[in-house]
């Protein structure tokens, strides 16, 4: 927030966008449910336990190697259930349309979607759509909630993770985030990488069997690793030391973080969990996660330390130390 | 990467330091600057200071063009996008540098100005073409590393009769910069990493000066871990030795010569301004480069009016005295305070190579009393 | 000072330009300054702009430095250990 206005630092993920979230939106709609700011809310109705959830796609270009807004709007939102730790259920969809957007294009979209629900095996089962004047929406906005079945094996919350806890990854980060970026088309670079846009339900569920050993998970879109592990430090209110040459990065998505003068720590991620587990669960869960397709990657990649400071700090291979600090506005290349 | 990965290796870099720490007098300091913004970004994102023996001191130099960009050149950049006619094409680094007012071209963007970000001056020579109906102006930023790639964009425009394309140039040279800081009374340096990339343009000889008429060694590093630490074994070898010469410790990319081609471009399409201001360092005299009067069709001074005021920095900032190797980030009252990243109000903590910008990212955990509570 | 990435010369294009690969990821670039630079040679990009070639035989002398400061730091032990054999 700047003087009264909104910038697009705000929507960023990463130090503005929370104080957006926490300055604003929490003082006005204060209510307990909301209060822990989790990727999805936890209720109950008679026993019974959901997570519910909504995310909004305003993703330009609207298609990019590696998938479209369509498969994004509905993989993003299952994963913002699956690791809450809850099977999803089913979507509803909201589309506001721009005038004169091409009805082929929004059928290759809706079509997008109706495959990647079931690949996540759910269904969007209610939707709502808006047409706005030519101008405005930018051709397509997408909105999609969830609701999902919360795992009776678990209870995921940051407050659980304690010092000694291994941290995890399912596979190499910043595809997504460097995907769109050369797809917007503007950085003059070719490259072969896709987004890693798919629904985590799969590894999720088998992590749920590691029970209260399965402290806490989240997938890191916006803002990238490094803003979800900053929300961990905080909310656990620990250090959080990752060791640099055990995080993995495919080698085209470092070079082109070199050049761009970006770290892929906060590159944003649509296929990727982090997870906190117990010490003893370490090997374990890894195990769990690389017989799984989408897990084969899995690395452990740090651990939790007991500290005053809630920091994410990188142990490089020269003996020395690094803070990984939460994003601050946009990636923007690095040059000079 | 290659030529990348091998200069990473963690053996070979506790080797060098173990031999940094047979190099060094106990009890005796050796301040040694390393002139660059990436060598400080280096250090700091690699953890290197922690190899380093108690006695060297490394000192953060003025190597960072965008932090050495005074406030009122800024404003006059962010005039120019305000303009409803300029697209203003900018390295990302310069977007959220503080101005007078501490506005930025970051916030002129939300408030509707047509700023973009462009990789390379070529970038924005193509958005000018590809856009005949705006004025493109492209904000030149950068030492003789980069002041070459927009000499041929000059170039490029005059022979393509570009006529919507214009620079807005804030070229410096790295030479009088060097000597004003050793001319500086406070200045206790014993000896320079040299700026690698500067280097493979204007190759070694400029810095002889340091040598014979400072008696300080130079030894010009590549950006890697293990080609700084081996710089510092080299300067301090020739501390030890009593020696004061220019060395080369990036020989896979830096000539004694430098690049012909580069120099001749820059020749032909700029000329030096007789002083310039740098942010901290005041006034230095042909330390600047103005568009030459060839390509004055080309010069955004000369094609649109700018404020041009001279706006002093904050009270409270000590860039002057951090650019200079006087201060250390965390000794600057208002670091990690009234100074941060997002608010930032000196240019040392927007550019990501500044060194408080690096310090804050990269090192702040080291000393509890930088961290806010 | 600046970003300086190395990279490998895929193909010679018109105007003083090449199509340069870095692992993985390719862009077009510059060789106005590094007109001698030939496909497979490997040159230092800044801003779109080839300024040097890196030369195979000062990389390989930089890295045997680094080799002989590995070898330097693992030889000690054994020499004292002679050195102490010799009174």
């Amino acid at each position: 927030m700047s003087d009264g206005v909104v910038t697009l630092a705000d929507g960023a993920g990463g130090k503005a966008s929370r104080k957006l979230v926490e300055g604003l939106f929490l003082e006005e709609l204060r209510n307990p449910l909301l209060e822990p700011l989790g990727d999805a809310a936890l209720v109950s109705a008679n026993g019974t336990r959901l997570a519910f959830t909504t995310d909004a796609y305003v993703v330009r270009p609207l298609r990019f190697p590696g998938g479209d807004i369509g498969e994004l709007a509905v993989n993003g939102t299952v994963n913002d259930l699956a690791v809450s730790g809850a099977i999803p259920l089913a979507l509803t969809a909201g589309f506001v349309l721009e005038e004169g957007f091409s009805l082929d294009e929004l059928r290759a979209i809706a079509g997008s979607m109706a495959r990647a629900a079931q690949d996540a095996s759910v269904s969007v089962a209610a939707g709502d759509t808006k047409v706005v004047e030519r101008g405005a929406a930018d051709g397509l906005y997408v909105t999609t909630s969830g609701i999902g079945l919360l795992d009776p094996r678990v209870a995921l919350d940051m407050k659980r993770v304690r010092p000694g806890d291994r941290v995890l990854v399912s596979g190499g980060i910043a595809e997504h985030g460097i995907a769109v970026m050369f797809a917007r088309g503007n950085l003059e670079l070719e490259l072969d990488v896709e987004s890693d846009t798919a629904p985590l339900h799969e590894l999720t569920a088998a992590l749920c069997a590691l029970g209260p050993d399965l402290r806490w998970m989240r997938d890191p879109t916006r803002g990238g690793l490094a803003t979800t592990l900053n929300e961990l430090a905080a909310g656990a209110g620990a250090t959080v030391v990752l060791e640099e040459e055990a995080i993995p990065v495919r080698d085209d998505v470092r070079a082109a973080c070199e050049i761009l003068g970006i770290d892929p720590l906060y590159v944003a991620n649509e296929g990727k969990l982090v997870a906190v587990v117990a010490p003893d669960a370490a090997d374990r869960a890894r195990a769990l996660l690389r017989a799984l397709p989408l897990g084969a990657g899995a690395a452990l990649i740090g651990e939790v330390r007991a500290d005053d400071l809630p920091l994410v700090l990188v142990d490089t291979p020269f003996g020395g130390s690094r803070i990984v600090d939460m994003l601050i506005g946009d990636p923007l290349p690095r040059i000079c | 990467m290659r030529y990348v990965d091998e200069y990473r290796d963690g053996r070979a870099a506790k080797a060098i330091a173990a031999e940094l720490r047979t190099l060094v007098e106990p009890g005796h300091r050796d301040n040694l600057m390393e002139v660059c913004g990436g060598h400080t970004h280096a250090i700091y994102r690699h953890g290197l200071d922690a190899l380093l023996p108690d006695e060297v001191e490394l000192v953060h130099g003025p190597g960072c063009p965008v932090c050495v960009i005074p406030l009122g050149r800024v404003d006059d950049a962010i005039s120019l996008a305000e303009r409803p006619e300029v697209t203003l094409a900018s390295f990302g680094d310069m977007l959220r540098v503080p101005g007078g007012r501490r506005r930025s071209l970051l916030e002129a963007k939300a408030r509707g100005a047509d700023v973009r970000i462009v990789y390379s001056p070529l970038d924005a020579l193509a958005l000018a073409v590809a856009e005949p109906e705006r004025e493109v102006v492209f904000f030149g930023v950068g030492f003789e590393t980069t002041a070459p790639a927009t000499a041929l964009t000059l170039l490029r425009a005059r022979r393509e009769n570009v006529r919507n394309f214009s620079v807005f140039c804030n070229h410096v040279l790295i030479a009088p910069a060097l000597r004003a800081i050793l001319d500086s009374p406070e200045t206790r340096i014993d000896g320079f990493v040299g700026p690698g990339h500067v280097s493979t343009v204007i190759g070694t000889r400029p810095y002889e000066f340091v040598c014979s008429e400072y008696h300080r060694p130079v030894v010009i590093a590549g950006f890697e871990p293990t080609d700084i630490l081996q710089a510092v074994a080299m300067l301090l070898r020739q501390l030890r030795d009593g020696r004061a010469e220019v060395e080369n410790e990036y020989g896979r990319v830096v000539r004694s010569e430098g690049n012909a081609a580069a120099l001749a471009a820059l020749d032909e399409v700029f000329a030096v301004r007789p002083d310039f201001e740098w942010r901290g360092l005041g006034a230095i005299p042909r330390s600047g480069l103005r568009i030459a009067d060839a390509f004055a069709d080309w010069d955004a001074e000369q094609r649109f009016e700018v404020p041009g005021a001279r706006i002093e920095d904050p009270k409270a900032c000590r860039c002057g005295d951090v650019l200079r190797g006087l201060a250390k980030p965390y000794e600057c009252g208002v670091f990690g305070t009234a100074c941060t990243p997002e608010q930032p109000l000196g240019t040392c903590m927007v550019s990501s190579e500044g060194a408080c910008a690096a310090y804050y990212a990269y090192g702040r955990h080291r000393r509890r009393d930088t961290v806010p509570a | 000072m600046c970003l300086g990435v190395p990279g490998q010369i895929l193909e010679r294009l018109d105007d003083g330009l090449a199509k340069v690969d870095f692992t993985g990821v390719r862009r077009t670039v510059s060789v106005a300054f590094t007109p001698e630079a030939e496909p497979g040679d490997w040159v230092l990009v800044h801003v779109g702009f080839a300024l040097a070639t890196i030369d195979e035989d000062e990389a390989r002398a930089t890295l045997d430095l680094l080799g002989e400061a590995i070898a330097a730091e693992l030889e000690p032990a054994s020499n004292r250990l002679l050195q102490g054999d010799r009174g």
